[in-house]
């Protein structure tokens, strides 16, 4: 019998607004235990939360960069669970009135296909502190309690680990992209769970489901589904009964553990915090933060091939990195040739900053420099393997190409009279290689040339060089 | 010269005309303290030393021709659930043993900046739950008209203070009569103002739709004079209203020509006491020679008050309450074999029974399954009843009516009935329902216990409530009654 897999996932990002979401105590990661606390986030008696507006704003933004529809009344609610880390003793989050419903995230598939991921909702919310466990007993710290973040639902729309890897890679990207959130997963800062259940290949009913916790690197969630696919597929052959639980994925021993089962599960007691305000968003905020929004990574990619023509999968790698597909972006519009700006970067220049462990922004020379090497090439001022001379030099010191040719005089030759003469005297003085090329041997041009080459410095016009060469040995 | 005998506005002119230091009326206060509050109970703590030291800055600050805060040198006193910095703030209950609060409270900072005097903390039903102060873990608190009878509640302490002259302000909390009823009780004067009038950051909450800090006082002119200071939005309480305070004195003095008054028929059925009621109607003849025009009206869906009240207050209650789970402050049992085992065994220890029904009642009602039919409803009703109140205020200034069915009853009379101790709240539920400003004025005497008189007003409109209390007090001299303790 053949199986598939139904999954879903739940993604908590941390937002990287500076302050956290409902007092003004600093989000910055890392500090001593404790320090960036205030009565709010402690949940001391008598204090109370204020709503930061810049976390629904990075709400919205990515709500609409996922395709959702916003709310216009949205509300917070509370979420009501006794827990050491939890100042309060429930989470002021949103339930039944999220910002953004009804998204989708598209996917590409290794065979090129695209599948649609639905988004089912978009909510903000606390996080909560951190439990230290020390030899003299568990300590709280409350650096982290309050911190923004928001909870992306999908559909249960995927059908194996590899699409919610794509689906997770690229709401990371599109996250990143964004500037809400940094993404680290090793952090915390991205945090997935996820939902799986198994049932026969194309059937229409789900089985029973198990969430799975802790899946926070893209190597657990993949392992994770795998080992979770491998244990509800041998408890349906066996003709066991899975039960919906809650299971948590063991990094150390690659193995879900069981949590709680359905019926241990937690009545959170929903009900709105009275505490804050119903949330009114207009739909002239709403049009403001779309204007924010930065053209997205895969956007950038399809406009790429569609507008540059350059191959999809150089589209994909220039557009990993934002600064990489702007330097590219910026050299094709001035340079009018995408396909050699591409080659540049991807290239030499790629392979230079991976040598010297360096980045885009760190390039000592701009878009209209690399252009101009690219124009010296097309205009036959320079070959290209005086180019790749010339970009080493741009990159050691960041000089300007025309002033690198002519410091160390490096233009091209194209003075056929003086080519010539070069020529003629190479091929006298090698009789053995005319003599090959008259017995056939087409190679001993490519000889004749590269002597040429290397008498001249590679200065001389190549395509003017091969020319004579090839009309002085045919006049043999 | 007995000091502690002057209302707040006559001591201010006192202290601005350097009749009088203030560290002599903070003295004579603290003299009254001691020789009465071990006969009635209604201080916690005493911030004497705290309290002296501000008096002689602000004498020193007088005496240099310095400008001092318009309540420079007014004592105020503190129900203690309401955070003042470097003080309890227990809320009488035993799971806030030893905790200090480390911040100031909205109104603590303005009565601060102002130059008022903080005297110390008061008595209180624990968390502000209760009618009598006879829930408070930590004492009884007796009213000074026969300390035979509680105080009211759950700002009991707070009323008590005021009426036995230990002290001419104090705050309190009121979620469903907390402030009006014990004022009543006590015969004095105490106002709940519109909900998001007052910031009720650092007062701890019990139901956070419902609660609203309100002033104790003597007599109307000193109620405003305290509420005009602390009065006003806050950033940190999103749910006060960006809303002008206006000069509640220029209000006072307003002429009542025309006024309209409504009385409704509801509000004076079945369980009423029939001296009350007499001290009621006669005040409402003392508003039609003042020249208002008094009507009978009608809100229908007050009967539902009670019932979605004790739906909505216990269920924020239920969660509001969590965080006292002996991790970070307050009790926490000796004995316990993990975090669970700490919650339970602190959270049994640590709240009194009142607190405990309220709180399983409020989880009750958010339960999976019976959310709809008893949190969602209530929502329901509270909307109704809320369309109830602004029906008849569209043809009435104000709303008039008992405050509370009867006067001051027996310590011990009501503690083990815990539907008769709800129903003496009755009359000022469905104003914290509603989230309307209400206010009580003592307007008559039975049996030598004070009545008193209900006013309940437009949202925002306390200067409208100020008026006719105060031309009420102008014709008539039931605030200058005094217990004889």
């Amino acid at each position: 019998m053949e199986f598939e897999s139904v999954i879903g996932l739940e993604v908590h990002a941390e937002l990287s607004t500076k302050t956290k979401i409902y007092c003004g105590c600093s989000t910055e990661f890392g500090g001593e235990p404790n320090s960036h606390v205030c009565p709010v986030c402690l949940g001391l008696p008598g204090s109370l939360p204020t709503l930061n507006k810049k976390v629904v704003e990075y709400g919205i933004k990515t709500g609409l960069a996922l395709n959702c529809s916003i709310t216009n009344l949205g509300r917070m609610d509370r979420k009501n669970y006794f827990y050491p880390d939890c100042s309060k003793d429930y989470q002021i989050t949103q339930d039944e009135l999220p910002i953004c419903r009804d998204g989708y995230i598209d996917i590409e598939l290794q065979d090129g296909t695209k599948k649609r991921i639905r988004i089912e909702r978009i909510h903000i919310e606390e996080d909560a502190g951190k439990l230290l466990h020390t030899a003299a007993g568990t300590l709280v710290d409350f650096n982290r309690s309050g911190v923004p973040l928001i909870e992306i639902v999908s559909w249960p729309d995927m059908r194996t680990p590899e699409e919610a890897t794509l689906y997770l890679q690229k709401l990371k990207s599109i996250l990143f992209s964004l500037g809400v959130s940094d993404c680290k997963m090793e952090q915390g800062s991205l945090r997935c769970d996820g939902n799986i259940s198994v049932m026969k290949k194309g059937s229409t009913k789900f089985g029973v489901r198990a969430e799975i916790k802790n899946l926070n690197s893209f190597k657990s969630l993949e392992k994770a589904f795998e080992f979770e696919i491998v244990r509800h597929i041998k408890a349906i052959e066996q003709g066991e009964v899975l039960t919906q639980e809650t299971r948590r994925w063991d990094e150390s021993s690659n193995i879900t553990i069981n949590m709680r089962s359905k019926e241990e599960a937690n009545d959170y007691r929903y009900f709105p915090e009275g505490d804050l305000v119903t949330l009114n968003i207009s739909d002239e905020w709403i049009k403001e933060i779309k204007n924010t929004i930065p053209e997205l990574p895969y956007e950038k990619a399809e406009r790429f091939v569609a507008s540059y023509g350059i191959p999809k999968y150089d589209a994909g790698v220039l557009t990993l990195n934002f600064e990489m597909s702007e330097f590219f972006d910026e050299t094709a519009k001035i340079s009018k040739d995408p396909k050699a700006a591409s080659n540049w970067l991807m290239g030499d220049i790629s392979r230079m900053m991976n040598e010297k462990h360096l980045t885009v922004e760190n390039l000592k020379f701009s878009p209209s420099e690399l252009s101009e090497l690219i124009k010296l090439i097309n205009d036959g001022i320079i070959s290209n393997n005086i180019g790749k001379k010339v970009i080493e030099n741009m990159f050691e010191t960041g000089k300007a190409p025309k002033s690198i040719i002519e410091e160390k005089g490096l233009i091209q030759n194209n003075n056929e009279a003086e080519i010539l003469d070069v020529v003629k005297k190479i091929i006298q003085d090698n009789p053995k290689s005319v003599e090959d090329f008259k017995n056939g041997k087409k190679r001993a041009i490519g000889f004749i040339v590269g002597l040429i080459m290397k008498e001249t410095k590679g200065k001389a016009n190549p395509q003017i060089v091969n020319a004579l060469v090839n009309s002085e040995m045919n006049k043999i | 010269m007995d000091l502690n005998l002057y209302t707040a506005h006559e001591l201010s002119d006192l202290i601005s005309n350097k009749k009088v230091k203030v560290e002599e009326v903070v003295n004579s206060h603290f003299n009254r303290i001691d020789s009465v509050d071990s006969k009635l109970g209604a201080y916690l703590y005493l911030a004497k030393t705290e309290a002296i030291d501000k008096a002689r800055e602000i004498d020193n600050k007088i005496s240099q021709g310095g400008k001092t805060g318009r309540l420079a040198g007014i004592p105020v006193s503190i129900k203690d659930n309401i955070s003042v910095q470097g003080m309890q703030n227990s809320c009488a209950s035993k799971i806030l043993k030893g905790y200090i609060s480390p911040y100031d409270a909205h109104v603590i900072e303005k009565i601060k900046g102002e130059d008022g005097i903080i005297l110390g903390k008061l008595n209180m039903d624990e968390f502000a739950m209760g009618s009598s102060t006879e829930n408070s873990a930590c004492r009884v608190t007796r009213n000074p008209w026969d300390t035979e009878r509680v105080p009211g509640g759950s700002s009991g302490g707070s009323a008590v203070c005021v009426s036995a002259f230990e002290s001419p302000l104090a705050l309190g909390t009121d979620t469903g009569g907390s402030v009006r009823q014990p004022a009543s009780l006590c015969g004095v004067v105490g106002l709940k103002p519109t909900y998001g009038r007052v910031s009720r950051y650092g007062a701890v909450a019990f139901g956070s739709t419902l609660d609203q800090i309100g002033t104790f006082a003597r007599d109307v002119e000193d109620c405003a004079l305290l509420n005009q200071y602390i009065a006003g939005v806050d950033q940190r309480d999103s749910t006060t209203a960006n809303i002008e305070v206006p000069n509640y004195q220029s209000s006072l003095t307003k002429d009542l020509k025309g006024k309209r008054i409504g009385v409704p028929k509801e509000y004076f059925g079945e369980g009423l006491d029939e001296g009350v009621r007499k001290a009621v109607f006669e005040a409402l003849r003392v508003f039609e020679e003042n020249g208002a025009i008094v009507k009978e009206c009608s809100l229908p869906l007050s009967d539902y008050s009670l019932a979605a009240y004790y739906i909505i207050s216990s269920a924020e209650a239920s969660s509001n309450l969590a965080r006292f789970d002996g991790i970070r402050y307050g009790h926490r049992a000796t004995e316990f074999n993990d975090a669970v085992d700490i919650y339970y065994k602190s959270r049994s220890q640590g709240f009194g029974p009142e607190v405990k029904r309220r709180i399983m009642l409020g989880t009750y009602v958010l339960s999976a399954g019976y959310y709809d039919a008893y949190y969602k409803k209530a929502l329901k009703v509270r909307n109704l009843i809320k369309q109830d109140f602004s029906r008849v205020l569209k043809d009435f200034d104000a709303i008039v009516c008992p405050t509370s069915p009867t006067t001051a009853f027996k310590i011990g009379e009501k503690s083990g009935d815990v539907l008769s101790m709800y129903l003496s709240d009755i009359y000022t539920v469905p104003v914290n329902v509603a989230g309307l400003p209400g206010i009580s004025i003592p307007c008559g005497m039975v049996n030598n216990l004070p009545v008193g008189l209900q006013i309940i007003g437009n949202y925002y409109r306390e200067d409208v409530l100020f008026n006719i209390a105060y031309s009420f007090e102008k014709s008539t001299n039931w605030h200058k009654m005094k217990p004889n303790i």
